[in-house]
């Protein structure tokens, strides 16, 4: 109960400082256009507002607050602003019978979230066979460590178009790519926290299984793997999280025009900033809903091992 | 006539034969001699207690006996062959001073880690699963986790894993070091009827004197700086031992000649 307030609490604060934020950031638009409608601003002419202080001409003419919440392409839309829009793309399609559509945020998150758990799935794969090379084997360790690490300094922005430029001239596009992408962003935290858990069990534990004369393989599937479990729910975690951003950012250059990406792409073009912050939010909302399945499969899973208290 | 030769032979056969043992640790504070010219024997069936103060090489001493550790000198046989090769024919099971036991195993599973390990065949795993929790008294606990026994339990239970398959030596690390006074005389008399009844070989480090005086055949007093034997006390105390044998002028005696041993050790400094 008390989470729950404190809970509330921030969401609220939250919420107000936004709608607080949607007056400087809006006024202006806002007053030209009430201008345009015949309505008394002080002062009078965009030109002579262009200079001033927001808070100023928020103060000056209050009768325009609550158009700062109401207008079509805002600069900062306001919570409900995008609540609606967020309303009106997902749980009015479905009522209509159109989840599909191609206006829909189910069909462009559903087209993200394939790529996402394509990627998710090849990063997961790769980051774990690399990290049991890279610890039972020194070189490995020596020649795969730095180059993953070099791998993920370069902004994923400037590498993705080269990424699908270049399987493209070999003949890969649709999902692939985006895939591929994701793929490179999830499979870092996956390498270290399964070098990490594999590396977990302390020297008591490698010295008892050297007494029993057991073999590396043995080591392996008795001892290091589930060792390492926690550690790889955690990197998965935010493995996850990488691979919706990749699938996302492998919209962006191609000019998709499905995915999440694609929404956000199509509307800054057109100056739809609630359809921008609507696809903000649906990315983060499906961002949520991944993070926590994996918390329920991580619960279940070191519950059923015994692990969890 | 036959028989008779043959076990009295075997009693004193000796499992363990250390000659002038040196183990010298590089350290990046310069070597570190942790162990200096040690000889000893051990004859089959003895229980021999390791007792000397921190650092004067009991561990080190137990880990090169199970190859866990490479000596720098001197000689080592264990059933005749060396550690090494002791070890790779699973000649013993070794107890760690924390019970090391998985947490993502129920008590019988990690019994049975050493018997997957092994090759045995699930009927027999689960047959020596039942007779090694009798032993130690955990029968009805196989299900549970670690995390649900008590520390004693779980010391218990790590004691079980290293009987559970079929080497004649134990080697044991302050099993009990971290046990009350209580529990610890509990687990002792466990261990004298065990070993009673498997006729193991058992190698055992603690820094209780009457833990020592009371389990042991044989009492080795160690000192440090450089790590050596500094007495080998033979226990003339009857193989059965009730506790309150801790209690008759001997057990007194052999006590007080492990403490001027131990002393002894101390002066040097
Ligand atoms: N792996 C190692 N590397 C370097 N020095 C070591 C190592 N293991 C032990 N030593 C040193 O060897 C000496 C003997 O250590 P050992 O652990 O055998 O002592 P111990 O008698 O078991 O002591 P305690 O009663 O505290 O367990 C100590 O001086 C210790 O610092
Ligand atoms: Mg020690």
């Amino acid at each position: 109960m008390k989470t729950l307030i404190a809970v509330l609490t921030v969401l609220s604060v939250i919420i107000a400082f936004w709608y607080a934020a949607c007056l400087p950031m809006n006024i202006k638009g806002v007053l030209t256009e009430a201008e345009r409608a015949g309505a008394e601003v002080t002062p009078a002419g965009a030109k002579e507002r262009r200079d001033l202080g927001e808070f100023g001409l928020v103060l000056d003419n209050s009768f325009a607050i609550p158009a700062t919440w109401a207008q079509d392409r805002p600069r900062l839309p306001a919570p409900h602003q995008v609540a609606q829009e967020l309303w009106k793309t997902t749980g009015a399609m479905v009522l209509k019978g159109k989840m599909m559509s191609k206006r829909s945020l189910f069909y462009h998150g559903w087209v993200t979230l394939s790529a996402t758990l394509l990627g998710f799935a090849i990063g997961t794969g790769l980051g774990i066979l690399l990290a049991v090379g890279i610890v039972h084997s020194r070189v490995m360790d020596m020649s795969v460590m730095p180059w993953a690490i070099v791998s993920q300094t370069i902004p994923i922005i400037a590498l993705a178009p080269m990424i699908i430029v270049v399987l493209y001239s070999i003949g890969v596009q649709g999902i692939l790519p985006k895939a591929i992408i994701s793929a490179y962003l999830s499979f870092f935290p996956v390498v270290v926290g399964m070098v990490k858990g594999l590396r977990s069990p302390d020297g008591m534990q490698l010295d008892l299984l050297r007494t029993y004369n057991a073999s590396t393989n043995q080591g392996f599937w008795k001892l290091r793997l589930p060792a390492s479990m926690p550690y790889l729910f955690a990197s998965l975690k935010i493995g996850i999280a990488a691979s919706l951003v990749g699938a996302i950012v492998g919209e962006l250059p191609t000019g998709a025009v499905a995915g999440l990406g694609a929404r956000l792409l199509g509307g800054s073009y057109y100056g739809q900033t609630v359809q921008i912050w609507s696809a903000l939010f649906a990315a983060a909302i499906l961002a949520a809903c991944l993070v926590a399945l994996l918390g329920l499969i991580e619960r279940s899973v070191l519950k059923r091992m015994g692990m969890g208290a | 006539m036959n028989i008779e030769t043959t076990t009295q032979a075997d009693a004193t056969k000796a499992v363990v034969e250390a000659r002038n043992l040196d183990l010298v640790f590089p350290t990046n504070d310069g070597p570190v001699q942790a162990l200096k010219d040690v000889n000893l024997t051990i004859n089959k069936g003895d229980f021999v207690s390791f007792i000397g103060p921190s650092g004067c090489g009991k561990t080190t001493f137990l880990r090169v006996m199970a190859a866990l550790e490479q000596p720098t000198g001197g000689e080592i046989t264990v059933n005749g062959m060396s550690p090494d090769e002791a070890r790779r024919q699973r000649a013993y099971g070794y107890v760690f001073q924390a019970s090391g036991l998985y947490p993502w195993r129920n008590i019988a599973r990690n019994i049975k880690l050493p018997l997957e390990i092994m090759g045995y065949s699930k009927a027999e795993q689960d047959k020596r699963v039942n007779e090694v929790l009798e032993l130690v008294e955990l029968s009805g606990f196989g299900g549970k986790y670690p995390w649900q026994l008590s520390g004693g339990m779980q010391q218990r239970a790590s004691i079980a894993r290293a009987l559970a398959f079929d080497a004649d030596i134990l080697l044991m690390d302050e099993p009990f070091g971290a046990l009350d006074e209580i529990v610890r005389d509990h687990l002792n008399e466990q261990l004298l009827k065990l070993w009673a009844r498997t006729n193991k070989t058992i190698g055992f480090v603690t820094h209780s004197i009457p833990e020592a005086v009371y389990l042991s055949t044989k009492i080795v007093v160690m000192s440090p700086r450089p790590g050596r034997i500094t007495d080998v006390i033979e226990s003339p105390l009857p193989k059965e031992r009730p506790l309150d044998i801790r209690d008759s002028p001997e057990f007194i005696e052999i006590a007080h000649r492990v403490r001027e041993g131990l002393r002894a050790g101390h002066s040097d400094d």
